[in-house]
């Protein structure tokens, strides 16, 4: 069973390694900023295993270290949702002369 | 173990990821993108709250609140800041993975349920983790001039360093063939914070847009290694997602100043070459704002290049007027964007945006220097090696082979620098002395000003 997972996750993290490439590889080098910002919110995903350690309320040495974790990828998630579309709200075209 | 609701939330988050990179191919669609990634933030948040092991909803709740106060300023920093938030950021990933890789250890220790995969999974998250946490801040640190940001060497650095690293692997291996020895553990944690440290003293601020990346790789891999630690998908795709950006990234930088990863990492740029020719007394032509300003207004075609000089000087505002004043006069203004101008990627694009240029005005280096020939005035912003023409032709020259933007093939080149030092890089820079150069000295948005304030006078004065 632990084998059969071990194996079913390195497929997922090959697949998504791939994805990765060509979904950036197609990134605006325009946008090599912001999209930093943005991969850096979302690996903040990290937040739901944060979740599950600080509430399970297996020690109190655990719950703290779950409860930072929260903090650290909260953090993340907001600054870097919030500063991306900042960022993204700034990029205009020419104004096209009528 | 984790119940379909939830499974369904991660799976419908982990396709919201992808498809807001997707929309991120392009300025028209990339709010959208930002749009997909926080609905699939807030799913797979939802989907965790409703899985039945989570008892006590008050630690969450308040962690949760810090992290909102903590992340809603530094959301409102200056976009010249932009770098520092950025590395603060992976250092909030980093510690994050390497926390939660610490109590699951504790976890599994107190049940007796820690197994070879297990352990081995903890290693990778907790060594990754540390390393980026502390690596970053040092990054951050750097970048915000708290900690000095030439190249720190000593004797024996690598091989130091690189130890290190090694019994902290070595030890590693040892735990996940016997998991219950939380002496190695914790000897595993210091290591690589330790590492995280030293790996960034030697590096210079001219390097920092290649390591910001590899900092960025780093952070996601730290979350694949702590989905492999949880047997969480949604964690391994995300972690995925982050770390294929991040490498990237470092790649592209690494091009487009002609190095490998090895050599910015351990080759401590900045230090070794302080020799220049001395010899040769060479003299620079220097002109002042007026000048500018006239040889600007004959112009039909400029390029300006921009650089990390601009934002030092918060000039992108400046330069916004000049490309205003010129471009009423029926100039054509565009900007030449060298890939590692400035701090991280893409830093000149934020600024500039900023300052409310177009972005379709906005060049990159390859499509740009086929123009140059044909360009009356490159004029350049504090930008300084990107610049600099040795690296087409001086073999001795530690940045030769680097692309550069070839603003000397222009008419004429203006350049704005605060005096006639070399750049960080310590490289003597002869685009100054070519014929067709004018030096400008100062600060650029000092300059700038005087330029515009000139421009602007004679455009009344007709």
């Amino acid at each position: 069973m632990a084998e059969l997972d071990l194996w079913s996750m390195l497929f997922v993290f090959m697949l998504a390694t791939f994805v990765g490439f060509q979904v950036i590889q197609n990134v605006s080098r325009l946008l090599h900023t912001p999209l930093m910002s943005l991969t850096n919110a979302i690996s903040a995903i990290a937040i739901v295993g944060a979740i599950l350690v600080a509430g399970e309320e297996e020690s109190t040495a655990t719950t703290i270290l779950g409860a930072v974790a929260v903090a650290a990828s909260m953090t993340n998630i907001v600054s870097g949702f919030l500063i991306t579309d900042r960022m993204l709200k700034m990029f205009r075209e020419r104004e096209r002369k009528p | 173990m984790i119940h379909g609701l939830t499974q369904l939330t991660y799976l419908a988050a982990a396709a919201l990821f992808i498809l807001s990179l997707r929309w991120l191919s392009h300025p028209k669609t990339a709010r959208r993108g930002v749009g997909a990634g926080v609905g699939g933030m807030a799913l797979a948040i939802l989907g965790t709250l409703f899985a039945p092991e989570i008892i006590n909803f008050s630690w969450i709740a308040i962690a949760a609140l810090v992290g909102i106060v903590i992340g809603v300023p530094l959301s409102w920093v200056p976009l010249t800041a932009v770098p520092q938030r950025t590395a603060l950021s992976h250092a909030f990933g980093g510690l994050a993975a390497g926390l939660v890789g610490t109590a699951k250890y504790m976890i599994w220790f107190q049940h007796g349920e820690l197994t070879k995969f297990r352990t081995g999974a903890i290693v990778l998250e907790i060594i990754l983790g540390y390393l980026t946490f502390t690596g970053s801040l040092m990054a951050a640190g750097k970048l915000q001039e708290i900690v000095p940001t030439r190249p720190i060497t000593y004797p024996n650095q690598n091989v130091f360093n690189l130890g290190l690293l090694a019994i902290a692997i070595g030890a590693g291996v040892y735990l996940t063939i016997d998991p219950y020895l939380p002496w190695a553990f914790g000897l595993i944690i210091l290591l690589s914070l330790a590492f995280g440290v030293l790996l960034i003293l030697p590096i210079g601020g001219a390097d920092m847009p290649t390591v910001i990346s590899l900092l960025n790789s780093y952070a996601g891999l730290s979350a694949v290694a702590m989905g492999f630690v949880l047997e969480n998908k949604l964690l391994i795709t995300a972690g995925a997602l982050d770390g294929s950006s991040g490498l990237i990234l470092s790649i592209i930088m690494c091009r487009a100043m002609n190095r490998s990863f090895t050599n910015v990492l351990f080759g401590a740029f900045g230090q070794v070459q302080a020799v220049t020719a001395a010899g040769e007394a060479k003299t620079a032509k220097s002109a002042t704002p007026q000048d500018v300003a006239e040889l600007l207004t004959t112009a039909d075609r400029v390029v300006v290049v921009p650089g990390y000089g601009m934002a030092v000087a918060q000039a992108q505002h400046r330069v916004r007027e000049l490309y205003d004043q010129l471009t009423k006069r029926g100039v054509d203004v565009r900007f030449a964007i060298h890939p590692v101008a400035g701090r991280m990627p893409g830093h000149m694009n934020v600024l500039l945006a900023e300052a409310e240029i177009p972005y379709d005005a906005l060049v990159e280096m390859d499509d740009i220097n086929p123009d140059l020939a044909q360009t009356d005035v490159a004029l350049v912003v504090g930008a300084n090696d990107v610049v600099n023409p040795a690296a087409r032709h001086d073999k001795n020259s530690p940045i030769f082979g680097m692309p550069i933007i070839d603003v000397d093939k222009a008419k004429s080149v203006i350049a704005i620098k605060r005096s006639m030092n070399p750049g960080f890089a310590g490289i003597d820079n002869e685009l100054y002395y070519l014929d067709h150069t004018l030096m400008a000295f100062g600060d650029a948005k000092q300059v700038l000003t005087d330029v515009v304030k000139a421009l602007s006078d004679e455009g009344t004065g007709h």
